[in-house]
């Protein structure tokens, strides 16, 4: 059933069906009207949740650390500040191997404060062992809801799961979205049944000392568990759509490649704004084509490698930046290609900053010059009346 | 002859505190007291990494530890997931930290799982310092003492602020039930651990546990020590209910602070330092103001 819904609605309306038995989520723009559709459903007794109002993002992630571990679905819900301050929280939620969700409406990090979209909150997280998927539209966040749940919850995979969809720019988009039913969203998405978890049952000892002797081991682990989870990543985006009849999963998108010799690389909602761009180039005569990175952790080298692997002309377009390197997405990508035979040429632009508006005649003039040059953290759109003195 | 029957405890022996420590001696009497029907949290700390260095576990009862500050929201965090699964039934919910996990660095999670409601009894090991990392002043070192942070020193008596009040801080959440108890007192400790845990809603209950290497006292007195605190008034042992002071453990003979402080190497410098009489004479103020505040003769 299509309902015409903000983004946040959206996001709220796929956890709901999801029925997770604990909800903690701390407020912080833009991911609020998430939080606030959620309370609402509880409060009007559509979704038997119990809802955690904590006095922190840390002290949410640790609410639904200890849920989780207890064997009940969890969900959980931030941004930018918010996400920083649970960090601590998320590689012990990893660590623990429990299938927690939550989503990011992605937003800048201070200082200076900004309250609009970029990508460096949950990049900057990266490394904390979970699971990243990322929307473009509302309709894929909606989906990837449900997949999260199914993915992390699969037995050899057992990670946390983090949705990202750009704040803003889709939380408070209205957009029609696709809406499942209850009863089919739960022959998706059964019970969760974890193995072990907290119950006098079974008294078990969770989150022990691990000294040298085994401590890389457990990190192994999840390494094996992040690889393995690809290949999940996919099985469960084809029985969803098998069940639901739209494919939304994937570890990337690959729009118009095929025989393309440039392409340009984006994740996040921008991605919609460049596949115009790639339209009218190819319009043009332009062996060009885009393609979306919908997962970013575990880094799915292989797909990027094989869709990439004819081309001469990358052109990545990221709303990060590691401060002192480059985009996050550039150093990665150019790993995909280490020690290949073809080495394409690959340009690294920053874009949209803290909200900074991307332009479709950004976009394109910005293609047209890496033709010519070879940009690394080249920031698009800087005024440089701005830079010239004391910002 | 029967042998004595020796009772199987739920916090095995074999793990590895020092000998004489009495935040083990605790958690094992807390334990026991609360029984097998209980899901256990801790915080990063002693208690945590002596009972369960992998691949071994001194624990008999479903435990978990996150992190060093957030014990109380982890099992917040367990008891709605109990309630969400129609699981309430099966087990209580105790969460514990040391005194710098209480205090300190875990404050804001504990306030949060007062206010919420959240029927967890809380359980802070007083151990007066961070002791898994060396000793460290915490919010609850006591005035002067020496810590490897707030060492006395040519113009140093030691720790410059006293204890932080947290139990009172604990009783302005109005939560039902508020204790503090030492280990130099086990049927008491005991005693109030059934209590609280037959109180729903949330519950704080503070021991006081004298650490032998972070002290510096000889490990065989530990109970000594931890009684002579209380005799001198400066650990007063009370209970507060919906905010109330409903029982105090009257010293029975009182004693000069000097009688616990020689004990410990931590206030040394006290009996060494010229001018040391005159700053035990403001540690005997602390106590004799814990005797008239809380009545404890
Ligand atoms: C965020 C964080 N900061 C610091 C530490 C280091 N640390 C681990 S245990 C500890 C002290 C624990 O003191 P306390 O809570 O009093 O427990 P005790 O060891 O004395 O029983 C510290 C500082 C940590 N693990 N995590
Ligand atoms: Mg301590």
């Amino acid at each position: 059933m299509k309902k015409l819904i903000e983004g946040s609605m959206a996001v709220a309306e796929a956890i709901k069906v999801c029925r997770p038995h604990v909800i903690s989520a701390y407020p912080i723009t833009p991911q609020t009207h998430v939080v606030e559709n959620l309370s609402q459903f509880v409060a009007d007794g559509e979704l038997k949740s119990e809802f955690v109002n904590v006095e922190s993002e840390f002290g949410a992630a640790s609410v639904v650390l200890g849920s989780s571990a207890t064997g009940a679905r969890a969900f959980s819900c931030t941004t930018s500040q918010g996400l920083l301050l649970m960090l601590e929280v998320l590689y012990n939620i990893a660590g623990l191997r429990l299938p927690v969700v939550m989503v990011v409406a992605n937003r800048a990090v201070s200082a200076p404060i900004n309250i609009w979209c970029d990508h460096q909150d949950a990049v900057t997280v990266r490394d904390a062992g979970w699971i990243q998927l990322w929307a473009e539209d509302n309709q894929e966040a909606y989906d990837m809801c449900l997949q999260a749940y199914r993915i992390g919850e699969t037995p050899e995979v057992s990670l946390p799961v983090m949705v990202n969809f750009d704040g803003f720019i889709l939380t408070h988009a209205f957009e029609p979205v696709d809406v499942i039913e209850q009863k089919d969203a739960d022959q998706f998405l059964p019970p969760y049944k974890p193995a072990q978890y907290l119950t006098t049952k079974n008294p078990l000892t969770f989150g022990l000392l691990v000294d040298p002797d085994y401590y890389a081991e457990t990190r192994y682990r999840l390494q094996v568990a992040m690889e393995d989870s690809k290949k999940i990543i996919e099985d469960v985006a084809d029985e969803f759509k098998s069940k639901f009849g739209r494919y939304s999963g994937g570890l990337v998108e690959k729009y118009r490649l095929d025989d393309a010799d440039t392409a340009v690389i984006s994740m996040g909602s921008v991605s919609g704004t460049i596949k115009e761009v790639v339209d009218s180039l190819r319009d043009e005569g332009k062996k060009i084509g885009l393609l979306r990175i919908r997962v970013l952790r575990p880094f799915p080298k292989e797909a990027i490698f094989a869709a990439l692997k004819d081309v001469k002309n990358i052109i990545i377009m990221e709303k990060n930046i590691s401060l002192g390197l480059e985009g996050m997405l550039a150093t990665e990508i150019k790993a995909c290609f280490y020690a290949k035979e073809k080495q394409p040429k690959v340009s690294g632009y920053i874009v949209g900053l803290g909200g900074r508006d991307i332009p479709q005649d950004s976009i394109r003039n910005t293609i047209l010059k890496a033709e010519k040059e070879l940009a690394q953290a080249e920031f698009v759109d800087l005024k440089h009346q701005l830079i010239g003195g004391v910002l | 002859m029967k042998k004595p029957e020796i009772k199987e405890s739920l916090l095995a022996p074999g793990h590895k505190a020092c000998a004489g420590c009495g935040e083990a001696l605790a958690a094992r009497i807390i334990m026991d007291a609360a029984g097998p029907n209980t899901i256990v949290t801790a915080a990063t700390g002693c208690l945590e990494v002596f009972s369960t260095l992998y691949p071994q576990s001194a624990w008999k009862m479903p435990w978990i530890h996150s992190l060093f500050e957030n014990s109380s929201a982890v099992a917040a965090g367990i008891e709605v997931a109990l309630k969400a699964m129609g699981r309430e039934n099966e087990a209580k919910v105790i969460a514990q930290g040391g005194d710098g996990a209480t205090a300190d660095i875990g404050i804001g999670c504990l306030s949060g799982m007062f206010e919420r409601g959240h029927d967890v009894l809380y359980v802070c090991y007083d151990n007066e310092a961070y002791m898994n990392t060396g000793i460290q002043r915490s919010g609850l070192t006591p005035f002067e003492a020496s810590t490897t942070t707030s060492p006395s020193g040519e113009i140093s008596w030691g720790n410059k602020t006293d204890k932080k009040p947290m139990p009172e801080i604990a009783a302005a959440h109005k939560i039902p039930y508020v204790a503090t108890a030492t280990v130099g007192y086990v049927k008491d400790l005991e005693k109030k651990v059934k209590k609280a845990l037959s109180i729903k809603g949330p519950k704080y209950l503070q021991v006081h546990c004298p650490c032998p290497l972070g002290w510096a006292h000889d490990p065989a007195l530990t109970i000594k020590v931890a009684k002579t605190a209380v005799q001198t008034g400066l650990i007063p042992i009370f209970e507060m209910e919906q905010g109330k002071i409903t029982s105090v453990r009257k010293i029975a003979k009182k004693q000069p602070v000097e009688e616990y402080l020689k004990l410990q190497a931590r206030f040394r410098h006290l009996f060494k330092k010229p001018g040391g009489e005159a700053e035990i004479k403001r540690i005997q103020q602390i106590a004799d103001n814990n005797i008239e505040k809380y009545g404890l003769m």
